[in-house]
């Protein structure tokens, strides 16, 4: 049935290139996800506050993201802005992709978490003596961070899948990598197998320290 | 500005058809691995439901494989194996395969989110009236759990339509990479990739309004 030899030397002796690569595919996305966290909290905060061209720019930038191909919003900062005579390179493209796409869902995300804590508590807290700063960042914000926990988490987990997509813009992370390595020996197959176990692993270990750190932090 | 030499062809009407074309080609994709994807995610959450310890031994982590591993490095692997055990498939193929694998491990946990919305004393209660195990399937879970999971699965179905942009990589001529063709071609790419991304907006926005709308609708 098998007629084919699997080669998995050379796949081991370039796995420390691909360990390194795979570093990279976790940097970029954490970036990623803390840029994408920041705007995604302006964001959320520009569509619940403000009204006007401010408002129709964060909808603007929430729908895109959400509604069309992540790949798509890669080329578009890829080949998209070299209309305009602006190159980024790379890692640019792929930070840039992933922080416009992981901001429009976490956006989202914030949004449900701030709409589900009633302003009564606000107002509340208010009438207790503190400032809107306390009651925000006291009452408010340790609410909302507990119900987009888990959304956070697995926009986390989609980071790290979408990072792959750097592939198709010759971005040189753990997918890159392994395509280049693939395409010089050929062994296609036995790269992308060992390829895939790593990102398996790096979701399963983003899973366990997220379980790991909900347990620590919402203990009461 | 008039280039002096003429590398690229300007954009002509002809190639709006060519970008026509494939994006039937995204859709029939798409529509295809859907709709196969939702018959046997069903299937999958329902053994998982039922199945108990033997399903979540075996069932789960094999559908967790496939939501932990980029579907891009899914994709190729799948390409390349599939020639090793004597299948030869052609990239429309091998993409809708892996699509529909994809697919159904997310429509498993929606699905067997459903079956557990609908309360044991509801089906209990559908039990004792005297129907069967399969009517009690048919006329009480499926309408009351597929309502409260409707959304969901149009998360899945719009998130499945966009990847589908991914087949790209195995040489697959969808919208996405007709637009990159294009690209090379005429030196337009904002034009071009605003066509390409207005097209997957103006299907996907729509649809994930609408499922917002009846979500909201149901819960009240």
């Amino acid at each position: 049935m098998f007629d084919y030899n699997f080669h998995w030397r050379p796949v081991m002796k370039s796995l420390p290139d691909l360990l390194e690569a795979a570093s990279l595919t976790l940097q970029v996305a954490v970036l990623a996800m803390v840029l994408g966290i920041v705007f995604g909290l302006c964001l959320a905060l520009a569509r619940l506050h403000l009204r006007g061209t401010v408002y129709w720019f964060a909808t603007a930038w929430v729908e895109l993201a959400r509604n069309t191909p992540a790949l798509f919003q890669l080329f578009f900062f890829g080949f998209g802005l070299g209309a305009f005579g602006l190159h980024l390179s790379p890692y640019l493209i792929v930070l840039a992709g992933l922080t416009f796409n992981c901001a429009g869902y976490l956006a989202e995300n914030f949004r449900g978490g701030f709409k589900a804590v009633p302003e009564t508590q606000i107002r509340a807290s208010r009438s207790l003596g503190m400032t809107p700063w306390q009651a925000y960042s006291r009452v408010v914000i340790p609410q909302v961070f507990r119900i987009v926990y888990h959304p956070i988490t697995n926009q986390m987990v989609w980071a790290v899948l979408m990072s792959s997509l750097g592939m198709l813009v010759g971005f040189r992370e753990l997918s890159g990598e392994t395509q280049f390595f693939a395409s010089r020996t050929f062994r296609i197959f036995e790269y992308f197998a060992v390829t895939a176990v790593i990102y398996y692993a790096i979701v399963k270990v983003i899973l366990l320290s997220s379980r790991l750190m909900a347990a620590r932090l919402f203990r009461y | 500005m008039e280039p002096t030499l003429k590398f690229f062809s300007g954009f002509a009407p002809n190639d709006l058809w060519f970008m026509g074309e494939a994006a039937l080609r995204t859709l029939w994709i798409s529509v295809l691995s859907i709709s196969l994807g939702t018959v046997l995610g069903t299937l999958f959450g329902w053994m998982l439901y039922e199945g108990r310890r033997a399903a979540t031994l075996t069932l789960a982590p094999v559908l967790d494989v496939f939501r932990s591993v980029p579907l891009i490095i899914q994709l190729v692997l799948f390409y390349n194996f599939a020639p090793i055990v004597g299948l030869n498939l052609d990239p429309f193929a091998s993409g809708t395969v892996i699509l529909t694998v994809y697919t159904a491990a997310l429509v498993a946990n929606v699905a067997r989110g459903g079956i557990e919305a609908v309360g044991a004393p509801m089906r209990r209660a559908a039990r004792s009236l005297g129907l069967s195990y399969w009517q009690d399937l048919r006329h009480v879970v499926l309408p009351i759990g597929g309502r409260a999971v409707f959304p969901s699965w149009v998360g899945v179905a719009l998130g499945v339509m966009k990847d589908s942009a991914l087949v790209s990589v195995l040489g697959y001529v969808e919208l996405l990479k007709a637009s990159q063709i294009l690209i090379t071609r005429t030196q337009e790419p904002f034009l071009i990739l605003a066509l390409a991304g207005a097209f997957y907006f103006a299907l996907s926005y729509p649809v994930s309004r609408y499922a917002t709308h009846l979500e909201n609708r149901w819960a009240q």
